[in-house]
């Protein structure tokens, strides 16, 4: 089942998307077309963890080795919006690019969670672009929050996938499109440390609790974006997941 | 302050963003640090961290560490509670966002680096207690005014007068807010992590300023099944 979260006639809804991905069923039955609803984060941001370099190949293309351990950063709530929303590109930057990355969603707590018991603690699967901003790059807790903590820059869904319907999330094609053209792709195989080893390591110092977000990285291909872009981040299996540039 | 009133205990709701060296006896003494790889230059824009909710203890409280850590390293902080969302705000009208403050003891494992992000250090179960109650901002005025100090089995192991901090309360509000907003119910975290200063497991560690109360907690061994 896919279940999205929107805004529509005043209020927020937990809703799950209909078969035609073009309509909702609301949890009172009602129907509602997509063209009536704003699309929002498909959860409620909690403790988000992101990984860097956690494919070879993304890590070959910016000069870095792959890490020994994974190389994770948080965000804060801030910084998620919905699928078709708009992202602000500042009139200062010129090297602002995508990353399309599988999101990982924890549905059980745990701590100490073992490799081979990781999907028990997942509910399921999104889709998420986490833009950075190059510029504000300082070698100070890399990469910073000026780059991976701004308002509204790390676009989420358009809906949760449950975890049952994904048989295999080590094996999906992901890719980026700007202004329709294809600018990255990959395959989640490619990561450096897959699913279970992520949960297993950072429930091994932490708590993982329901609502937890693992983004876990991106694959090679950059290219730098400007205001007027349309940008398409999208998981075989997953989701398509549209945002467009603004200026500032 | 109403030494006798009985207040309610202090539930953080929003997100807590740390500020790491923001005093000026930790800039002087790793200056030349930074000026080597990997920082290759000092940095611009404050270095921040975020402390997730499952690091949030209340005072008085227990943290557990794994007995194969052999210290922790606190850090006394004063934390800022947001009262409106901030975005974009001049240092001159950043107080006029913040709701009050309270104290964070900001724990962390030992590392000198300071290059990427420090999850596993600062990230455990309980590495924040945060309490023991809030002050209002109206009551402290300007927060340079405060001291925060830490102590470790009742012992005094540092102390920070905010006069002392690299970007004062309001500038950290303002260089902060130009890239991000602050909701109300967030929290900002700066203060002292005096070098050398550790806890172990059986240590009591407080962090105490003038008007703000006095922030408690005790580490234990983590057993887990």
């Amino acid at each position: 089942m896919k279940r999205a979260r929107i805004a529509w006639q005043g209020a927020i809804h937990n809703a799950r998307v209909n078969d035609d991905l073009a309509s909702f069923t609301l949890a009172d039955g009602r129907h509602v077309p997509e063209s009536e609803v704003v699309w929002l984060p498909p959860v409620e941001p909690r403790t988000s963890f992101a990984l860097g370099l956690n494919y070879a190949d993304h890590a070959a293309e910016l000069a870095f080795k792959a890490p020994d351990k994974p190389l994770i950063f948080l965000k804060g709530p801030n910084t998620f919006l919905g699928h078709k929303g708009a992202s602000r590109c500042p009139a200062d930057v010129g090297q602002m690019h995508f990353e399309c990355e599988l999101v990982v969603v924890i549905g059980r707590q745990g701590r100490k969670i073992r490799p081979e018991q990781a999907y028990d603690h997942v509910a399921g699967y999104t889709v998420a672009n986490d833009y950075a901003l190059r510029e504000y790059l300082e070698n100070y807790y890399r990469p910073n929050l000026r780059v991976k903590n701004r308002d509204l820059c790390t676009p989420l869904g358009p809906w949760l996938v449950d975890r049952d319907d994904v048989p295999d999330p080590m094996a999906l094609d992901l890719r980026s499109l700007v202004n329709g053209e294809l600018v990255q792709s990959g395959n989640t195989r490619d990561m450096v440390f897959d699913i279970p080893t992520l949960i297993a390591y950072i429930s091994d110092f932490m708590t993982l609790s329901p609502g937890d977000m693992i983004l876990t990285g991106t694959p090679q291909g950059v290219r730098y974006l400007k205001p007027g872009d349309d940008v398409v981040t999208e998981i075989d299996g997953v989701g398509r997941l549209v945002n467009r540039i603004i200026g500032e | 302050m109403a030494g006798s009133t009985t207040y309610p205990p202090l539930m953080i709701d929003g997100t807590v963003y740390g500020v790491a060296l923001n005093s000026r006896s930790e800039t002087a003494r790793l200056a030349d640090h930074f000026t080597a790889p990997p920082y290759k230059e000092a940095p611009r824009a404050p270095i921040l961290y975020i402390k997730p909710r499952n690091t949030h203890l209340a005072h008085d409280g227990t943290v557990f560490i794994p007995p194969a850590i052999a210290a922790i390293e606190p850090a006394a902080a004063i934390a800022v509670i947001f009262g409106r969302d901030t975005s974009g705000v001049r240092a001159a009208d950043a107080l006029d966002h913040v709701l009050g403050y309270t104290l964070a003891l900001d724990l962390s494992e030992p590392t000198d680096s300071y290059y990427r992000p420090p999850i596993v250090e600062k990230c455990r179960d309980g590495f924040l207690p945060v309490g023991p109650h809030l002050t209002h901002a109206r009551d402290i005025g300007d927060p340079a005014s405060l001291v925060v100090g830490l102590e470790i089995d009742g012992e005094a192991a540092g102390a920070l007068p905010l006069i002392e901090l690299v970007r004062s309360i309001p500038q950290l509000i303002a260089d902060i807010s130009a890239f991000m907003t602050f909701r109300r119910g967030d929290v900002l975290l700066t203060g002292l992590t005096p070098p050398g200063a550790r806890a172990r497991i059986g240590s009591r560690i407080s962090a105490v300023a003038p008007g703000l109360g006095r922030l408690d907690c005790t580490v234990a061994a983590e057993i887990l099944a």
